[in-house]
């Protein structure tokens, strides 16, 4: 079962759970990143041991999508 | 589970789309971090600009401190009754690198703490993004140890130092997430996120607020998060030892 987070202020949000095999679920969970990404959010994924990638459409393999907020220098 | 980190006592070397080459590329590096577009002015910080930046903090630390060395000796041979103007100039050459350093060491101090759940479920998350070994580091300290191409990482809720030179310079650089209100293992997570996507894109997004000895940053760090500064440490060290 693959999904999408969103960190938020309650420490993590799970927005959609989805599995290849349920066209239904993916739609809604490509609909659900597609909404956070309009609010500004910017969505990454593990690539790796140490590696992340950003991504820009919802990618139905993936495990884990977590969503970030940008960051700036402080 | 995702993204799982090399424990910080073994040091594996990098899977080969991360051969931990000292040398990023240079003035022409596509930086992959969206933030970066917000910074365009500043050139890529690659381990070149690193370096220069390190050297000319150097250079400008030796600046504040020589002069006042210089005046408190001076003093002394030129009128020794003054030897309180001369101890007072010799405590500012000493008080000046110290605060420079303090300033460093305060990307790594903790923030204020959210709600007690909000946390609890932060930490999940970031303990997923991470080894075991890096989690009960970050359990001990609040940090989180990284290996990059430019050197080993020790990433905090409002930034993250950069050891390099086996691990005696030490670069602080100041990040901070768009929400003040995360939790703190969330902020980490997000630093740690955009460092792995791209990390020549996050040391030129981040701030430089600090680079020198990692044993002045050291001392103006908590006791309780000096043992993640040394995990890393002992990272650089030990890649230095197995690729240069």
């Amino acid at each position: 079962m693959s999904r999408l987070v969103r960190m938020d202020r309650t420490g993590h949000t799970t927005l959609a759970e989805w599995t290849a095999a349920d066209p239904q679920a993916v739609e809604a969970a490509a609909a659900a990143f597609r909404e956070e990404l309009d609010r500004g959010y910017f969505a990454m994924v593990s690539t790796g041991e140490g590696h992340a990638e950003q991504v820009k459409e919802l990618p139905v393999d993936a495990d884990l999508v977590i969503l970030r907020l940008p960051i700036s220098g402080g | 589970m995702a993204g799982e980190v090399a424990p910080a006592a073994h040091v594996a070397p990098l899977p080969e789309t991360a051969a931990p080459s000292r040398d990023v590329a240079g003035g022409n590096a596509c930086l992959s971090l969206p933030e970066a577009a917000a910074v365009h002015w500043r050139p890529p910080m690659d381990a070149a600009r690193l370096r220069r930046r390190g050297a000319l903090w150097t250079l400008t630390t030796a600046a504040h401190v020589l002069p006042f060395l210089a005046a408190g000796v001076l003093l002394l041979v030129i009128q020794p009754l003054a030897v309180a103007v001369s101890l007072a100039s010799f405590a500012h050459a000493w008080i000046i690198p110290m605060l420079y350093a303090a300033r460093g060491a305060n990307v790594l101090r903790p923030r204020a703490r959210t709600s007690a759940a909000a946390e609890r479920t932060a930490l999940g998350l970031l303990g997923d993004l991470v080894g075991h070994d890096a989690r009960e580091l970050h359990a001990r300290t609040g940090l989180v140890v990284e290996r990059g191409r430019l050197g080993v990482w020790t990433v905090g809720e409002a930034g993250a130092v950069l050891l390099t030179a086996r691990g005696r310079r030490a670069s602080c650089f100041c990040v901070r997430v768009a929400d003040p209100d995360l939790p703190s293992a969330d902020r980490i997570a997000h630093l740690l996120l955009a460092l792995r996507a791209d990390e020549v894109g996050f040391a030129t997004v981040a701030n430089l607020a600090f680079s020198g000895a990692r044993w002045r940053v050291r001392r103006r760090l908590p006791a309780a998060m000096r043992p993640a500064l040394e995990a890393a440490a002992a990272q650089e060290r030990a890649l230095d030892r197995v690729y240069d």
